[in-house]
């Protein structure tokens, strides 16, 4: 039977004469482009395409063969969405050269024990995904691929090491049989069923310590939160009911069942899990996000079960079409919206659900949240029909299911929302005052007038709810008039407001600040230079004052007048008064206060604990629950940790470049001691500042845990005594921000796990908030 | 082991665009290469209203902002229409440009594009009049812009080597 030979609908046969006279390396770049662009969008069929395709590479082979393994290994890796694209691809071509394809298969196993050694483990679960497909493509014999299978199994039996290990070598065997269940049943079901009852038993065992951290609504109604390996397994248990019948995956292979099933299959080698070593970082575990069920999508295709496999496969291609294409949005809204199979499912139902899950993932997001954004906005202009009305239901029910979503995604919805009214039209601000959620939809207001100005929020919101504005970003200047005039301190902020303005020098305002009295001293105690609130608050309400045109003005204010801070906030105190003083002037214009923390941390003048042992003091009480209160603590933490991996990056480059100097030096007959000694004594340095900056670091993090550990206490034993409900939604609110700090900071603060254990995670905290930290410790155990 | 497979993985939100600033001191390959490690970004076709307050709160969802700069027209010394953004790392641009680029402030479509770095003079519009050169001879109505452009009458044909090209 012969076949027309295509190429991928371009120049067919005419490739063939050119190759002759190109360059290797243009003719390497070609069979690149051929082989990553199979399966998009052609003229002719996939069929045709990769019959063609095999062709082209077979005659290849001979002069390519390494390159081509090399392209097929690596979208073997980084394709999941067009699997079994390439696994037919595969298949053809191991039917036309069977020693290729026992190379093929040398050379995945090959680089499956790379990605296990480097940590890829996503990489790695697409590999082990691809060699099972390639039983569907008579490639490799089903027994060697069950073989392989119980290898990964019996990880479950493994003593002494951590529970993700095992999880993830379950999930690589549960999540490959939507694609080769059938044909592994089919051969060696006896073996299936011994898999099947292991997975079973370690299932049922598992600790699940760490689910309540990571579901993004604690409620079990309308949507369980199910952990994601119960999940998978309810999936495979429906899928084996229906005697692995699985229709929405889509096989091209099968086209070519004829031809494939003449070819001679290769065995895997016997393959060893690599064993557990301290530096090996499996992948966290999950929660599986639910939004939606077939009762949500009224018309057309209904959408798949919670537990059917196609659910399953349909998330996975969605999320790694993403994976794949985040960067560029426009692509990504097109890739999503052509997924193959769609006019069988409700596919903006599925789209919208899969990004929302990303977007709430707890620890993190896999990528940037802005992206999400924009991709629902180039979504919704791809779809203007269709979309938008799915955007708006799935945005009234998550705010109608707002008092059980975690904290954390709280904000992320927050954030997202009004940046995305801030795109399209405020007028779907209407969803929130059908039945307004105050808390929610004063902060969505003030997130909106940050991106617009107050005035204009004021005219959209309407007048019954005018309760719910924002605050005017005013200034508060204490000693703004005449009326003030009894205040202490108000001569002399009269006198430094007209020494800045006619530009006198540092020395002069000091001096001028002199004569300010210390409400805190004694007037016989000559201390002198101590700290001195009231100096404090004089000097900077008025230099604010004079610089509250503009961002840009008070930064310029505070550069200028450094030195005279540093030296008026010498001590703790004086740094914490500093911060209550801009709060103090700036408490209607929470965004300025956020900008002025971030610039007096980066200029030095307060340091990091100060910022937490504010915002956590009882001044701050009332503000304990505001969004932009835990933006700031974040953005302060996020500063610590870039400022530690600064230097020691300085530090790796420093210990580099001696080590360089010194290979050079062995060859050479110049004396350079002096330059390795310079370079020593900068190494000795930068090991010093690492160090203290890891110790900054460190008592940060305990400030801001043992806060968080006297609140919760105090409110707990209150309630006791008192015999209340310890379960307000302050305690809600305070319980998830203290997981929040682990969620958001889990890497930096995994290094002080020790520390944290035992000086304040301790046996004898409260049980409540013991448990938050035990689910932190199982999210890697 | 690892082929980066470019022909897929394109991210062509974070390419260098035609534009290059005539006014810069040194030479091509001197300027590509500052656009090319550049952590500043310029944003163009912002309306004059717009307050350093609101780029902060939208340029921020890519990352921590180091400074801003508003535009400025020469001769009234107000805000004329564009600003630059300078973060302290390139990530945080690139994500700016993937992001934000393109996208809405104050209901209009903003345009970023890398910048070889801030100097002192480069915050005053360049057009005749004091603001930027595309306001001179705009010729279409823009409340938000001043209205109509400033010699809408009597357009002349400039060189593309001066012009900011379309939004």
């Amino acid at each position: 039977m012969s076949r027309r030979r295509h190429s991928d609908g371009d120049d067919g046969g005419q490739s063939h004469k050119r190759r002759r006279t190109s360059e290797p390396i243009e003719i390497e770049d070609r069979l690149e482009s051929l082989i990553c662009r199979v399966g998009e969008k052609s003229t002719s069929s996939l069929e045709s395409n990769l019959e063609g395709l095999a062709g082209v590479l077979e005659a290849d082979l001979p002069n390519y063969k390494n390159k081509i393994l090399r392209i097929l290994c690596a979208v073997a890796r980084l394709l999941p969405e067009k699997l079994t694209v390439y696994t037919t691809l595969v298949g053809l071509l191991n039917a036309r050269n069977y020693n290729f394809g026992g190379e093929f298969v040398e050379a995945m196993i090959r680089q499956l024990k790379e990605t296990l050694k480097a940590n890829l483990y996503t990489e790695a679960l697409y590999l082990v995904r691809f060699l099972c497909d390639l039983v569907n493509c008579h490639v490799i014999a089903a027994p060697s691929m069950v073989a392989m299978f119980e290898n990964f199994v019996s990880v479950t039996q493994e003593e002494d090491v951590p529970q993700v290990r095992s999880d993830w070598f379950v999930y690589v065997v549960l999540s490959s049989l939507p694609w080769v269940g059938k044909e592994l049943y089919e051969k060696k079901d006896v073996e299936m069923d011994r898999l099947l009852n292991q997975i079973d038993g370690y299932l049922k065992r598992r600790l699940k310590t760490h689910v309540p951290m990571l579901q993004v609504w604690t409620a079990e109604k309308p949507h369980p939160q199910e952990e994601y390996l119960d999940c998978l397994w309810a999936q495979i248990q429906k899928l084996k009911k229906d005697r692995w019948q699985e229709r929405h995956i889509l096989r091209p292979y099968i086209a070519f069942d004829s031809v494939l099933c003449e070819a001679l299959q290769h065995n895997l080698p016997p393959f060893t899990p690599p064993a557990h070593m301290p530096d090996c970082q499996y992948p966290m575990p999950r929660v599986i996000f639910r939004m939606f069920d077939y009762t949500d999508a009224p018309e057309g295709p209904v959408m798949p079960g919670s537990h059917s496999v196609e659910r399953f496969v349909i998330e996975d291609n969605l999320h790694n079409i993403i994976k794949s294409h985040w960067k560029e949005r426009k692509t990504c809204a097109a890739q999503l919206l052509s997924y193959p199979g769609k006019n069988k499912i409700p596919l903006n139902y599925h789209i919208v659900e899969v990004i929302f899950g990303e977007l709430f993932q707890l620890p993190c997001p896999p990528h940037i949240d802005v992206m999400y954004t924009t991709l629902l906005i180039e979504l919704c202009k791809l779809q203007p029909g269709s979309l938008p009305q799915v955007l708006a239901q799935a945005t009234e029910m998550m705010y109608m299911r707002l008092d059980t979503m975690n904290t954390t995604c709280i904000d992320r919805l927050l954030n997202w929302f009004s940046h995305h009214l801030n795109q399209l039209s405020f007028t779907q601000l209407f969803i929130l005052f059908n039945k307004p959620k105050p808390k929610f939809v004063k902060e969505v207001l003030e997130k909106c007038m940050r991106l617009s100005y107050h005035q204009r929020i004021v005219d959209i919101v309407p007048p019954t709810f005018s309760a719910l504005i924002p605050a005017d970003p005013i200034f508060f200047y204490k000693y703004q008039d005449e009326a003030n005039s009894a205040l202490p301190g108000y001569a002399v902020a009269i006198t430094v407001g007209n020494a800045i303005k006619n530009r006198a020098s540092n020395e002069e305002i000091l001096t001028v600040l002199k004569d300010v009295p210390n409400p805190n001293q004694e007037d016989d105690d000559d201390e002198g230079e101590g700290f001195n609130p009231l100096k404090i608050e004089v000097f900077l309400q008025t230099l604010l004052h004079l610089a509250a045109k503009s961002f840009s003005h008070s930064f310029s204010a505070l550069a200028k007048f450094h030195e005279i801070l540093k030296v008026l906030t010498d001590c703790d105190e004086g740094k914490l008064h500093i911060l209550r003083v801009v709060y103090e002037v700036w408490r209607n214009h929470p965004q300025m206060i956020s900008v002025l923390v971030d610039k007096l941390i980066r200029t030095q003048i307060v340091d990091c604990a100060a910022v937490a042992n504010w915002l956590f003091s009882p001044n701050m009480a009332h503000e304990f629950t505001r969004f932009y209160v835990w933006e700031i603590l974040h953005s302060t933490i996020r500063k610590m940790n870039k400022h530690v991996q600064k230097i020691q990056k300085e530090l790796e480059e420093a210990k580099d470049k001696l080590e360089r100097q010194q290979h050079k030096k062995v060859g050479s007959r110049s004396n350079s001691e002096d330059e390795d000694g310079q370079l020593e004594e900068q190494i000795e340095r930068l090991q010093e500042k690492v160090e203290s900056a890891q110790s900054e670091q460190k008592n940060l993090f305990l400030v801001i845990f043992q806060r968080f550990i006297m609140m919760l206490t105090e409110h707990l034993v209150r309630c006791e005594t008192g015999s209340v409900d310890f379960s307000t939604p302050w305690y809600k609110n305070c319980i998830e921000r203290l997981q929040q700090i682990f969620l958001m900071h889990h890497v930096t603060i995994q290094q002080y796990m020790g520390t944290l254990e035992n000086l304040l995670f301790t046996a004898e905290l409260d049980h409540h908030i013991l448990a938050v930290y035990q689910q932190f410790c199982a999210l890697q155990l | 082991m690892s082929i980066k497979l470019n022909a897929l993985f394109s991210d062509s939100y974070v390419d260098v665009s035609q534009y290059r600033d005539q006014h810069f001191k040194g030479n091509r390959y001197e300027q590509e290469k500052l656009l090319k490690q550049a952590n500043t970004l310029y944003v163009g076709n912002l309306s004059f209203y717009t307050t350093e307050e609101q780029v902060y709160e939208l340029f921020s969802k890519s990352g921590d902002v180091k400074r801003i700069i508003i535009g400025l027209d020469k001769v009234k010394k107000t805000a004329c229409g564009f600003c630059f953004v300078e973060y302290y790392t390139r990530t945080d641009a690139e994500n700016a440009m993937r992001f934000v680029n393109g996208t809405r402030l104050d209901d209009r479509i903003i345009r970023t594009d890398w910048d070889a770095g801030f100097k002192e003079g480069r915050q005053y519009g360049r057009g005749k009049s004091g603001g930027q050169v595309r306001d001179e001879y705009r010729q279409d109505y823009d409340p938000a812009r001043g209205g109509y452009g400033k010699d809408s009458i009597g357009w002349q044909v400039i060189g593309i080597v001066a012009f900011k090209g379309n939004f």
